[in-house]
């Protein structure tokens, strides 16, 4: 599948903002993160800034952004429209604890904290779903695929959290929180891509069935439809991953790694240089995010291609 | 309503026969001209008079190879959309553009409110539909609604425009939930599919297996024997003559 850029940034972007937006809602009632409203205020401000960049980075992908409102209305059989209505509503609370953290009203900041945070996880899984619900896409259609969108929200979203604490001068706690996100996103990748190179179910569709001429023997393309490219190919078609596919994952490998003891250390060191460790390791991971959304996509095979080229 | 409706029981589709298909691209053709101008229209050309022509077709002609050795065969495989009867290219549409009709199955998309997400392409597992990245929204088989009920048409061309044009009548048109059209009765007949049964969308349209080539003769007839007038040379001619004395 082509990794649109749009979405690449958008699923990244997003992810780590709704991650933020969640710790921050359930961390702050539970007393673990700086108790000042300033910042509480600057997370706020830095993951809807993460979301509504991603959101609108989004748009970029439609064909007719103009019209997008309409995607609200099928939430009834659509996690895209889901997706949307979610995302939506998540900034009301919000929008809500925001001003009542300016207002110094905190018991109101808390309760709209933690219904920001339904709501970022609520979002974040209907983002999973609309992967994880495609048949067509073996590599999606996964049962980890949904819950690693919430964890890789979260990982990205911890990790966050902690570089603004280590900026506020208390990290420990969203740090800590990070690095075992750091070794669940870890292990959970790893499995997922041991799932996929594993040999294809024998359920798989295959050439034969897309044509039902298995009953004569085994079936390969002889002529192709057409010489040029067209949209399928381009939009389904991507291969360019599975040539480069051991090298992307040791680079997202790396990155979930890396911000291990760059965390340990911010943590150890504490002060400015802490802090600044710790930024690092945020950027890490959202690096490393990025390069796992790319291969998600690139490594993605649709069964349209059966027909193209024979393999899926 | 991108939910799926209830079925009126009429399920209007085609039914392919891979035997006779001669891989003569006539219906993706007819079929691009008549929806140039027809329901979806307009069918874009990106650079259609220079290397990297590309456009929107709603039906691609494939050709295969099955099996080995005597028993293999070419096949061509003309490939559009199957009108599913559960299809997930409808469900998944946020916007309520995709849609299946409940008079008769036909899959449609209200190209007034797509948005061009591309999310029905990809639940496609047929590749029947196609972004047209002019008007930014999706194009797809219509099955030529805007000639199956035209009144201003003769009767005998309110068929797809796939169809009417298939020089060896490869592709027929009916309706596949009524047991008792022809369609149907082709179907049970030649033992008519579906493809990629195991995706679960109960594609409407059904595909005609190729026959099995025909078993050579157990009894071949002898060799007929030259007569005198097959031999032009007067030599053999008198040869034959002297021999079969
Ligand atoms: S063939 Fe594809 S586009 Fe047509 S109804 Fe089935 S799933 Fe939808
Ligand atoms: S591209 Fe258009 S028809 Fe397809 S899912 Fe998106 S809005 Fe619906």
């Amino acid at each position: 599948m082509n990794p649109a850029p749009s979405i690449v940034f958008f699923t990244t972007a997003s992810g780590a903002g709704y991650g933020l937006l969640f710790w921050l809602g359930v961390l702050r009632p539970l007393r673990l993160l700086p108790a000042s409203p300033s910042f509480a205020l600057l997370a706020l401000a830095i993951a809807l800034l993460l979301i509504t960049a991603g959101l609108a980075s989004s748009l970029l992908h439609l064909g007719r952004p103009e019209r997008a409102w309409r995607a609200l209305s099928q939430w009834r059989s659509s996690w895209l429209s889901r997706e949307g209505v979610a995302a939506i509503a998540t900034y009301v609370p919000a929008g809500i604890m925001g001003l009542a953290l300016l207002a110094d009203r905190p018991g109101l900041a808390t309760v709209a904290g933690m219904a920001a945070a339904i709501g970022a996880a609520v979002t974040v899984w209907c983002t999973g779903m609309i992967y994880a619900s495609l048949k067509t896409v073996r590599q999606w259609h996964h049962p980890s695929v949904a819950p690693g969108y919430l964890l890789f929200a979260g990982f990205t979203g911890a990790m966050l959290l902690a570089a603004i604490g280590a900026l506020a001068g208390r990290p420990v706690v969203p740090a800590m929180l990070s690095i075992l996100l750091a070794i669940g996103a870890l292990a959970a990748k790893r499995s997922y891509w041991k799932a996929m190179d594993a040999p294809k179910p024998a359920a798989a569709p295959t050439l034969e069935s897309a044509t039902g001429l298995g009953f004569i023997g085994r079936t390969r393309p002889l002529d192709p439809p057409h010489t040029e490219q067209n949209w399928l190919l381009r939009e389904m078609g991507f291969r360019l991953a599975r040539k480069h596919r051991e090298k992307l994952r040791n680079l997202v490998i790396l990155g979930f790694v890396a911000t291990i003891p760059l965390a340990l250390l911010a943590m150890i060191i504490g002060g400015p240089f802490g802090a600044l460790l710790m930024v690092l390791a945020a950027l890490a991971a959202l690096a490393a995010m990025l390069a796992e959304r790319w291969l998600m996509f690139a490594e993605a095979t649709h069964t349209v291609t059966l027909y193209y080229n024979g393999e899926s | 309503m991108t939910e799926i409706p209830p079925s009126s029981g009429k399920k209007l589709g085609l039914v392919i026969d891979l035997d006779t298909c001669v891989g003569c691209q006539a219906c993706a053709t007819n079929c691009k001209q008549w929806n140039a101008g027809g329901h979806l229209a307009p069918l874009p050309d990106m650079k259609p008079y220079s290397a990297g022509a590309e456009g929107v077709w709603f039906n691609r002609v494939h050709s295969y190879e099955a099996g080995e050795g005597a028993e293999g065969r070419t096949v061509h495989f003309p490939r559009s959309c199957l009108h599913c009867e559960t299809p997930a290219c409808v469900t998944v549409c946020p916007t309520g553009a995709s849609y299946k009709r409940a008079e008769d199955g036909i899959v449609l998309v209200n190209t007034d409110t797509c948005i061009g997400c591309g999310l029905c392409a990809w639940a496609c597992p047929y590749g029947a539909r196609e972004l047209d990245e002019d008007e930014g929204v999706m194009k797809k088989c219509t099955l030529c609604v805007d000639r199956i009920y035209n009144e201003t048409i003769p009767e005998a061309q309110r068929k797809p425009a796939c169809v009417i044009t298939c020089p060896v009548g490869a592709r027929h048109f009916g309706d596949l939930g009524d047991p008792g059209s022809d369609v149907s009765q082709l179907v049970a007949a030649r033992g008519g599919f579906d493809l990629m049964p195991e995706m679960g969308y109960a594609p409407t349209n059904k595909y005609l297996p190729p026959r099995r080539p025909m078993a050579p003769n157990p009894n071949p007839p002898a060799e007929a024997e030259p007569t005198p007038l097959d031999l032009k040379n007067p030599l053999l001619r008198w040869l034959d003559r002297a021999l079969s004395r």
